[in-house]
């Protein structure tokens, strides 16, 4: 356990030294974030009825997804580990004593956090000066934000089990850009990154409530302004924890699959 | 003491010719060849050797290699290093061994050598005075005492290299695999790095093998050599019976790749 954790460390400490990225990042964000919210003021006045989450709610929502993009955004994957497998430096990975599909969550899991604590704090701070309803407002109540923080941690490691699975599946693919594609414009589609699912057909929406892509931010930024029922916060926050297992099983699975068959490129 | 018996690796290569016709066609059909890298090798090598690998590119000693050191599974065959199944163990098998590949680097890019270095301590799970040990031990050797606190990626290839020898090393590896070490490096290097092997053989008995195209490196170093090419081993002997005459070990060497035809 031990070297996952100092690799978690050192890949911690490297993140956090990247501070004019972070600066970049959080102009970005700030920016999208007031972009988003001016966009659904818009549609608001012309009749708030028409919406499933109150304006504050979904600027709450807007706010929360900004600060923690780096948790959830696939797109963020590392490149260094395609690089390993595409130039065959994985043959040095696997010449150590651990388990790649360990190490490889550590690091993710790392870079996304060191990412998340340089960027999360500016933003939430100044989005709760900002006026309501378009700034981020106080959690619906002291569980609610308990169960946020615990469903965030959850949507974290739902989005880091399935990156690992597009690295193990790069494995069998030789490169790995088709696979990225596909898979982050589906997961920025279905996860609720482009609109927030409760905007979507209800019927289209039952199914992608069950996908995994809706246990990743999903959950917890609708459980923060209580956009989602008592009953409905049990069952998303079981479906996150179901989607872990499966992932991590099928993750590992694939890993050791890919391990026995593996050619290093490159000579 | 490693065995391998009636070992094969093929691979499956995807083959056109050149031009624009050609690549519409493997769109439809595309041919593909079977490589046998490794067609049936046997080997033993016994603790404590030190065993050059030669042959002409191509010819299967990187993925021996990589067969030994866990990360290939063989199509067919038995190895055993030291009573352990490579591919089938890897995790337990690796903490026993030491590779150093010469055309890559296992230093973290962007931080100083010494934290590589205190990773693979956690990694390999080395105690704090067996460490202390090493890293002194090989500091002085490989004369690293100003590498340390820089980044690998501003390091040298000649600095890097020497670094990535003490990485490998670190753990007190009982057998060593060295798979180019010596490529692009400047005489100097050279010259320490082999010093630098022998020696590590002599005091700690650690096994070597080790492939090279420098003809220089198996001379000073190995006293057996095994010879392969398309993927069978055609020559295991010391380099006094292969040596006629006064010609230079290149010049030897190079007969007999045209002797074997390969």
């Amino acid at each position: 356990m031990k070297k996952y954790l100092s690799f978690f460390q050192l890949r911690f400490a490297m993140g956090l030294q990247y501070r004019t990225a972070a600066l970049a990042g959080i102009i970005t964000q700030f920016a999208w974030g007031g972009m988003q919210v001016m966009m659904y003021r818009a549609f608001y006045h012309t009749d708030a009825a028409a919406f499933p989450m109150t304006l504050s709610a979904t600027a709450s929502y807007i706010w929360l997804q900004q600060a923690f993009l780096a948790f959830f955004a696939v797109w963020m994957m590392e490149n260094e580990i395609f690089d390993s497998i595409v130039n065959g430096n994985i043959a040095y990975e696997l010449c150590r004593p651990v388990s790649i599909y360990n190490m490889w969550a550590a690091r993710s899991i790392a870079s996304r956090l060191a990412r998340a604590v340089l960027r999360c704090f500016p933003i939430l701070i100044v989005a709760a000066f900002i006026p309501q309803p378009y700034g981020i407002g106080t959690p619906a109540s002291l569980l609610h934000f308990l169960l946020f923080v615990l469903s965030l941690i959850l949507g974290l490691a739902v989005t880091v089990t399935f990156c690992l699975l597009i690295y193990v599946l790069a494995f069998f693919t030789i490169s790995p850009q088709g696979l990225r594609m596909v898979f982050t414009s589906c997961v920025e589609f279905f996860s609720g990154a482009v609109i927030p699912l409760p905007f979507f057909p209800d019927k289209i929406r039952s199914i992608m409530d069950l996908l995994p892509f809706a246990s990743m931010q999903n959950t917890a930024l609708r459980i923060y302004s209580a956009s989602i029922g008592t009953d409905e916060i049990r069952r998303a926050i079981g479906l996150q924890v179901f989607w872990l297992v499966v992932l991590t099983a099928a993750g590992k699975l694939l890993c050791r699959l890919a391990e026995k068959r593996i050619i290093v490129q490159g000579g | 003491m490693i065995t391998m018996e009636h070992v094969c690796k093929s691979y499956r290569i995807a083959k056109r010719n050149a031009g624009f016709a050609e690549a519409c066609k493997a769109l439809f059909h595309r041919e593909h060849e079977i490589i046998h890298a490794l067609n049936d090798v046997s080997f033993t090598i016994h603790d404590g050797e030190m065993v050059g690998y030669i042959g002409p590119n191509g010819a299967g000693k990187s993925s021996t290699i990589k067969i030994l050191s866990g990360i290939l599974t063989p199509d067919s065959g038995t190895v055993l290093v030291d009573g352990r199944v490579p591919y089938k163990n890897r995790i337990d098998h690796v903490r026993e061994i030491g590779v150093v590949f010469g055309q890559r680097s296992q230093l973290w890019w962007d931080v100083p050598v010494i934290d590589s270095f205190a990773l693979l301590k956690d990694i390999y799970s080395i105690s704090d005075i067996c460490y202390r040990q090493s890293l002194e031990e090989l500091t002085e050797l490989l004369n690293l005492s100003e590498l340390l606190r820089s980044p690998a990626r501003q390091l040298s290839l000649g600095q890097r290299m020497r670094c990535e020898i003490a990485a490998s090393l670190l753990h007190r590896p009982r057998i060593l695999f060295l798979d180019e070490p010596t490529i692009g490096l400047d005489a100097v290097s050279k010259l320490a790095v082999r010093d630098f092997i022998l020696r590590q053989n002599q005091t700690h008995k650690t096994t070597v093998i080790l492939t090279t195209h420098d003809m220089q490196d198996i001379e000073s170093l190995t006293s057996r050599i095994l010879l392969i090419g398309k993927g069978q081993i055609l020559l295991d002997g010391s380099l006094d019976d292969i040596r006629t005459g006064n010609k230079s070990i290149d010049a030897t060497v190079a007969e007999l790749y045209r002797t074997y035809n390969i």
